[in-house]
């Protein structure tokens, strides 16, 4: 699968909180309404500036705090279609894996804010078109690669009825 | 080689010989979610084409983070709960229980050896009592809700050895304020953390929930630590299950162990607005405050209760403070009533909220203002996290808190601990 966009750069330890507030996640599964505040905390306009395929480029341990799956969810809802980040937090990654958010780890300090991007999940590189660079991804674990290959968790449960790794 | 905590735990629950890396689908021994995670497992578990619960004795659900409901939204998820609930026949607890990290313990459900996982950050607390637990999201929950399993990463293993006394006025709080202090926020993601060492050993369990607690606050996936005699006890106080406890084999191998005396610890405070700023309190003494919370999974306990009470005995908080108490399960709320703690803070100017989360996740019971600073017991001080982008808050000790509430400015309790 081939993601283009603009990147939209954030710094290190960006929180679930800062994705999508508690004040907002305990109302609705409105996931489109949730949409509408994602990044609110540090970017009060974001919403308004993303367009349709746009990405979130973010410096280390990007997803760390709660377990919210909100998170994730609010992002792809929003039209996000990849977060690149050069590390995550560990339950943030699961649920976006799960819920079929693209993510990729690699190093982002050669990227900027505004720059266009090509993300191809298959062979593992994102492409910085405007600065002509390749830059390699980090590998997603097996039982992973299986999960997002069935379309996310409920996907791989609806066939399989269970986890099937093998 | 020999293993660690985690590495023997999963290989009980795998059934077979693992190691730190090996990717495995492990048995669970109890699954849990909260009022923020539940309602999407539910979808989640529909869509799955999910029927029933692998074992319902084995499934609880928590009303606890935005308890009694503010609101029509908070409502019918809560009611959507509570219908899976009933229907599913697993437990429930409902608004005016408490904070599901304090009541999966306290009433029985996790003990030594055990593999927990739960739909909320927090869930590493029971790493206290010997058992790897860990957050995981809604879609993750459904799926161990349906089959009583989970795939997992067996991870690598950080050790801190923690010796010497802390001392006094010095608790476990400020311990694992300054670890995070010097770990940063993403210094042991993926790792299980281990915490051992006499200082920890010295420990009541209560105390050792609060460090296990903020285990994710460094980015652990699990807080363990090891199984003695006050462990049993207060397992054995709590639970009819039989424990399984695990030791770490004196040849484990750790990713890093790293070595703390910590006798000469002063009390710490998490400054706004990320947990790992930590400074000693002396920095920013007389910073003045306008809200003061205690509660909480981190030190909403009655050992905290006591502690505050201890502080507050005999005094009024500053009229420049609101102090609010939230005690982390009914049963700590009737213990401090029992105990006098409940009066003394009352009458200090305390306004207590239901047993749950209270303000900490910001969905109601004290939202603050527009620049106000919050000096709080809980676990995270995140922009935005009681509710309000442009408040400050503070993380400390509830003898911390319950002393800044006192004088309105953050201050060093030892001077105001009574005998």
């Amino acid at each position: 699968m081939l993601l283009s966009g603009k990147s939209f750069k954030f710094g290190n330890d960006v929180n679930t909180d800062y994705i999508i507030s508690g004040k907002y996640k305990f109302k609705t599964l409105d996931m489109n309404e949730l949409a509408r505040h994602v990044m609110e905390d540090l970017d009060p306009d974001f919403y308004n500036k993303i367009s349709e395929g746009d990405m979130i480029v973010a410096g280390t341990n990007f997803g760390c705090g709660s377990s919210r799956e909100q998170a994730p969810l609010a992002i792809k809802h929003a039209g996000i279609s990849c977060v690149i980040a050069t590390s995550f937090a560990r339950i943030f990654y699961r649920n976006a894996i799960n819920t079929g958010l693209p993510v990729v780890e690699c190093d982002t300090s050669q990227i900027e804010e505004g720059d266009e991007l090509e993300v191809d999940l298959a062979e593992g590189l994102v492409f910085n078109r405007g600065r002509g660079l390749e830059i390699p991804v980090k590998p997603l674990p097996p039982s992973m690669i299986r999960i997002l290959a069935d379309g996310g968790l409920i996907k791989h449960f609806q066939k399989h009825g269970d986890f099937k790794f093998d | 080689m020999g293993k660690t905590i985690a590495e023997k735990i999963f290989s009980l629950h795998a059934g077979e010989d693992v190691h730190a890396g090996d990717l495995v689908v492990a048995q669970l021994d109890f699954v849990m979610g909260q009022d923020g995670t539940a309602p999407l497992a539910i979808n989640s578990f529909h869509e799955m084409g999910g029927r029933g619960v692998f074992d319902p004795s084995r499934v609880a659900f928590v009303i606890d983070h935005s308890a009694p409901s503010p609101n029509e939204g908070v409502s019918s998820l809560h009611r959507l709960m509570r219908e899976f609930a009933s229907e599913k026949k697993i437990l429930l607890y409902d608004i005016g229980c408490g904070v599901c990290h304090q009541l999966v313990p306290e009433q029985g459900h996790v003990v030594p050896g055990d593999l927990v996982v739960g739909a909320d950050s927090h869930t590493c607390t029971y790493g206290a009592i010997n058992a790897f637990s860990t957050g995981v999201g809604s879609t993750d929950l459904a799926a161990a809700m349906i089959s009583g399993k989970l795939w997992f990463k067996v991870p690598d293993s950080i050790k801190f050895i923690c010796s010497g006394v802390l001392p006094e006025g010095v608790f476990s709080k400020d311990l694992i304020l300054f670890l995070i202090g010097e770990m940063t926020a993403d210094g042991a993601t993926y790792l299980s953390a281990e915490f051992s060492g006499d200082a920890v050993k010295a420990l009541e369990v209560e105390e050792r929930f609060t460090i296990s607690n903020m285990a994710i606050e460094m980015g652990a996936k699990a807080g363990l630590m090891e199984y003695d005699e006050k462990v049993e006890k207060w397992v054995k106080s709590h639970s009819t299950r039989p424990a399984n406890p695990v030791f770490p084999d004196p040849d484990a191998g750790y990713e890093e162990v790293r070595q703390y005396d910590v006798s000469r610890l002063e009390p710490r405070v998490a400054l706004p607005h990320t947990v790992d700023n930590v400074s000693p309190v002396k920095d920013v003494e007389g910073q003045e405050i306008q809200q003061a919370f205690i509660g909480t999974c981190t030190n909403g306990r009655i050992s905290d209760l006591r502690t505050a009470a201890n502080i507050l005995k005999g005094q009024k908080v500053s009229p420049s403070v609101r102090l609010i108490v939230a005690p982390a399960s009914r049963e700590v709320y009737l213990e401090a009533m029992k105990d006098g703690s409940l009066q003394t803070l009352v009458e200090a100017g305390a306004a207590f909220v239901t047993p749950g989360c209270g303000p900490c996740v910001g969905t109601h019971n004290g939202v603050p203002s527009d620049g106000e600073h919050v000096i709080s017991t809980a676990n995270r001080n995140f922009k935005g996290r009681m509710g309000n982008s442009r408040a400050f808050i503070y993380l400390a000790s509830p003898a911390t808190v319950a002393a800044s509430a006192l004088t309105g400015k953050i201050t060093d309790p030892r001077s105001y601990l009574q005998k």
